[in-house]
């Protein structure tokens, strides 16, 4: 059976007050469901998107004559849907766009009711734990007092964690995979070579690129390629893509040009920074970038992890695949070692994928059955 | 590990009475996690599986038993001193490279270690070297070529090897069947059992 997914949106007028010290005054959450609520309200599990994704976790969308959309399936449908590892038919499963994303809840790119403009630069930075607030403000909307569990990768895991740490009687389980306690040097260092790939477009006029009717697409692309080439593991790399050259390069030899396209990856790595730059703002780039940079929970314990874990009274599942380098099974490790110091319910398991980061939210059957039995095992 | 030797269920009752009621317990190369899991439901106790093979790690999970994959070839670190009442090692040493490191990490993470291995010494075993055959048996049924237990040792041999690294050995017997064997257990069980504990 097809899962049909439907976005919402829900309107709130209480002010957010975020981590920076400001304030949304007012704001949208775009958010899914799948599934039904039970009669207890003991089923309901977040799904928590990372960088570039949204609300859209399962299912199609249905075109105007009630046809699945081609290629609209959410983006962990692997993961999400009627007997899939986390099964709709058991659990209610929420997916949210968060602040300052581009897909649906306010952003950059909706107006800022104080003055009628639009945004911009103008948003303001948001962090993780802001999202997490929103997040909990949509469930007591939604009438979800304690969530069954919530779950994301990447920086999706991280708003688990952060569930975990600022909610810790709203959230029975965290799935955490493949994240990590805070980024490296070596992240952030990634991150803002993306950054200012964007900031110094010349298309993108300090953020305010919506007045000048242009889009700093040159900036978004590289910031994507970057992106995309630590996502994934240089064996993968090297199996697809290898030393291959274009099918023209391939008859007619080198062009010897340092301005064409002559090897396949460097074909792959445009077309994925085109297709991005196409769907993607350039200012939720920067915001999500900088809520990975400063999310570090053990920095108000004075860096001890197991500190900031104290308080938490989830049980968690935690996941790595081996060749992830952008958030590498050592980092998961440090998660685990906090929370086994504090005594803590944990499982971990890490994969051995080639995938690299992307392994996440690809078909593995290892992965998919180790998440597939601890929600079996899990009490609606 | 890959605990391809699973005790019988009589031994694994009689290991599993060794640990007392309510222990936080840590089980290394704990299989599908089956004793685990007696312990929590029979006994009120807590605690960790440790695995290394995807199938297991997956099973204990199935089975609602947590579960940390991890190679015990890179010891055990992640676990801090006396993290555990007691530390189980049920026939793993045997498939260990560095056997005599993880026999001093077993009993710093925990009060009390208990460990089992097949005992080489078993005369079943002396009769198939003396006649110029390695053993195979019920607790020792691999071929010389591909046995995944890379140590072979005795109770005589494990008891001079704890005390030399300073551990106390509270209790050991031979097992045979479920029973525990105290006259003559290096000729009289298969499989060995030492209760230690840091000096």
């Amino acid at each position: 059976m097809t899962l049909v997914a439907t976005p919402q949106l829900m309107h709130f007028q209480e002010p957010l007050r975020l981590s920076s010290g400001a304030s949304l005054r007012e704001y949208d959450l775009c958010f899914e469901t799948y599934g039904r609520l039970n009669a207890e309200r003991s089923n309901a599990v977040l799904v928590c998107h990372a960088l570039n994704a949204s609300h859209h976790v399962a299912g199609v969308y249905l075109d105007e004559h009630g046809q699945p959309t081609p290629r609209s399936e959410g983006w962990w449908d692997t993961m999400v849907g009627p007997g899939k590892p986390l099964d709709t038919d058991r659990f209610f499963v929420i997916g949210v766009n968060n602040l300052g994303s581009c897909f649906g809840s306010t952003g950059p790119m909706h107006r800022n009711p104080d003055t009628g403009e639009i945004y911009g630069a103008d948003f303001p930075v948001v962090t993780v734990e802001d999202w997490v607030h929103a997040q909990a403000r949509l469930l007591e909307r939604l009438g979800i007092e304690q969530l069954a569990a919530v779950m994301g990768g990447s920086l999706g895991g991280m708003q688990a964690l952060s569930w975990t740490l600022q909610y810790p009687e709203r959230v029975r389980h965290a799935v955490v995979v493949a994240s990590a306690p805070n980024l490296t040097a070596e992240n952030i260092a990634f991150n803002e070579v993306a950054r200012r790939a964007i900031v110094t477009d010349p298309d993108f006029h300090g953020g305010h690129f919506y007045r000048h009717g242009v889009l700093p697409k040159r900036g978004l692309r590289i910031a994507r390629m970057i992106g995309h080439i630590t996502y994934l593991s240089d064996d993968v790399m090297n199996e697809k893509f290898g030393r291959q050259l274009r099918d023209a390069v391939q008859a007619a030899g080198y062009k010897y040009s340092t301005q064409e396209v002559e090897f396949q990856i460097e074909s792959y790595l445009r077309h994925q920074g085109d297709k991005f730059a196409e769907y993607f703002d350039a200012n939720t780039y920067l915001l999500i970038t900088r809520a990975l940079d400063y999310f570090d929970p053990a920095s108000a314990c004075g860096g001890d992890l197991a500190r900031a874990f104290e308080s938490v009274k989830a049980r968690f599942l935690l996941v790595s695949f081996t060749t992830d380098w952008r958030f590498s099974p050592a980092r998961s490790r440090e998660l685990l070692k906090a929370m086994l110091d504090c005594r803590l319910d944990v499982s971990y398991a890490e994969i051995d994928a080639p995938h690299g980061h992307d392994a996440f939210l690809l078909d593995d059957a290892r992965y998919l059955s180790v998440v597939r039995s601890y929600f079996e095992r899990m009490k609606p | 590990m890959n605990r391809a030797l699973a005790p019988a269920s009589a031994d694994l009752q009689t290991l599993a009475d060794l640990v007392p009621p309510g222990s936080r317990v840590l089980d290394l190369g704990c299989g599908t996690g089956e004793l685990l899991a007696h312990l929590v439901r029979q006994r009120g106790c807590s605690g960790y599986g440790v695995e290394y093979d995807d199938a297991n790690v997956q099973a204990c999970l199935a089975r609602g038993i947590d579960v940390i994959q991890l190679n015990l070839e890179e010891g055990l670190s992640l676990f801090a001193d006396s993290a555990f009442d007691v530390v189980l090692q049920i026939d793993t040493l045997q498939n260990l490279r560095n056997t005599e490191v993880m026999l001093r990490e077993t009993a710093r993470v925990g009060r009390l270690a208990i460990v089992a291995f097949p005992n080489f010494a078993h005369w079943p075993n002396r009769l198939a070297v003396m006649r110029g055959r390695m053993p195979v048996t019920k607790v020792l049924p691999y071929q010389w070529y591909d046995t995944p237990n890379i140590r072979v040792g005795t109770l005589r041999d494990f008891r001079a090897l704890a005390l030399k690294n300073k551990l106390r050995i509270v209790d050991e017997f031979g097992l045979q069947d479920g029973r525990q064997v105290r006259w003559w257990p290096n000729a009289l069980a298969s499989r060995a059992v030492f209760k230690l504990q840091r000096a």
